[in-house]
């Protein structure tokens, strides 16, 4: 039996185990899951040592020359002192650090791409609207305006939603509701064209049945 | 020193990369660059913690023979396994002229990757349709007006990006068709929701980065 056939069996047995549980959970399904643990697991843990600990720390410091680096080498240690029970708390140290610098770096990535360009992006849309353009394409603008106003006035909690300002945010559920609806359906076809693939992969490569 | 040094590494890590952002000159660069180095080195670090916690339980478990010990052995010896694969292939592609990676295909790594990493991952979203179908039953009544909204756009969206979709509207004339109808709930009104929530995301991050940066929010800190 060459190694390709292996290979295959190997997958298709694994894809089975793993449908098995849509029956129930059953022990062949627990043995597959506990190998993905494993494998998943082991998979970043090495891809993390070459890409990042070799790569950027090993190569910088001893290579380069770069000794900052080994800041975050002494912070990353503090890091799996949290294995250690009594002197786990040194970990905050390390854990304070990448809080920090996610919080100031997402903030302005969060602020000009999300705020500031999807504010730019609907004042253009209406803009444009006015500028011309089919009817179409006028009211398509129109509800982007007005679903994107409702729906930050929906945001809105310092007030309370009634009379006129709670029938707004009405329609700004009804907006996102559209939106979750959309997102759903997309999910829906994710996972059945993922379904999809695990099936075809046992029926063509595995069973041969289909060519 | 437990809360205080903790509350100034958060502070001078943050401010240095709002400083960045205004500032992209020296010596504000700099700091970027060193800090960006130390956040991939410590978050490898942090992955490894995961892993290695992950062992300690396992071992654990193996160690008091618990209910369910074989499958902590079968854990262990899995991720062992894909372990030394990986640095026996990155060991080895650091020797070699030119030099590889322990990812290129044909490497012990790769054969684990391609024949069992990728059919137990995909598998495992993959059954996830069921459960999204079982979700659909409950979440696509039409109650109310939201919930009809709901079901009618993942309905367009659905049927209008399948040749089905199509075929069956094919007689009408060509906007309105299934396809055209998905392809503008896409482009308008789930634009519109989709920018609502950004916006609101982003006063969201804002607030509470600036909450973390100063130090008022402190529950990373805590445990």
């Amino acid at each position: 039996m060459d190694g390709a056939v292996i290979s295959t069996w190997l997958a298709a047995l694994l894809t089975l185990g793993i449908m098995s549980f849509v029956y129930k959970d059953n022990l062949y399904y627990k043995i597959c899951e506990a190998i993905f643990i494993g494998i998943s697991a082991g998979y970043w843990f090495i891809t993390y040592f070459w890409d990042s600990l070799y790569r950027i720390a090993w190569i910088g410091v001893v290579h380069e020359g770069r000794y900052v680096l080994l800041g975050g080498v002494v912070l990353g240690a503090m890091m799996l002192m949290r294995l250690f029970g009594k002197i786990g708390w040194i970990a905050r140290w390390p854990l304070a650090f990448i809080v920090g610098a996610t919080a100031g770096l997402k903030m302005m990535v969060y602020f000009t791409t999300n705020a500031m360009a999807q504010i730019h992006g609907t004042v253009d849309d209406t803009m444009v609207a006015f500028g011309g353009g089919d009817l179409y394409d006028l009211i398509g603008r129109l509800v982007i305006l007005i679903g994107t106003v409702t729906g930050l006035i929906y945001f809105y909690f310092s007030k309370e939603h009634k009379g006129l300002f709670g029938g707004v945010a009405k329609v700004g559920t009804w907006f996102l509701m559209i939106t979750f609806g959309a997102s759903f359906g997309y999910t829906v076809m994710s996972r059945m064209s993922l379904l999809l693939g695990r099936i075809e992969f046992l029926l063509t490569d595995w069973l041969k049945l289909v060519k | 020193m437990k809360r205080e040094i903790p509350l100034i590494i958060t502070f001078v890590a943050g401010v240095a990369f709002v400083l960045q952002y205004f500032i992209p000159h020296y010596p504000f660069n700099r700091f970027e660059n060193i800090f960006s180095d130390w956040f991939a080195i410590v978050g490898a670090f942090a992955i490894w913690l995961g892993a290695l916690s992950l062992m300690k339980l396992c071992l654990l478990n193996i160690s008091k023979k618990s209910h369910d010990w074989p499958i902590s052995l079968l854990i262990i010896i899995s991720f062992l396994s894909i372990v030394i694969a990986g640095a026996i292939d990155g060991f080895h592609g650091l020797n070699s002229v030119p030099a590889t990676s322990f990812r290129d295909p044909g490497t012990n790594f790769d054969w684990f990757y391609q024949n069992v990493y990728t059919p137990l991952s995909s598998t495992m979203f993959a059954i996830l349709a069921f459960f999204v179908a079982s979700a659909s039953y409950r979440a696509f009544r039409a109650r109310n007006t939201a919930a009809t909204l709901l079901l009618v756009s993942a309905f367009f969206v659905m049927i209008g990006r399948v040749p089905l979709g199509d075929y069956l509207s094919g007689w009408l004339p060509e906007r309105m068709q299934f396809s055209q109808w998905a392809n503008w709930l896409m482009a308008f009104p789930n634009t519109a929701g989709q920018r609502a929530v950004m916006i609101g995301i982003a006063l969201g991050t804002v607030s509470t980065s600036l909450r973390i940066i100063l130090g008022i929010e402190r529950s990373h800190l805590e445990g």
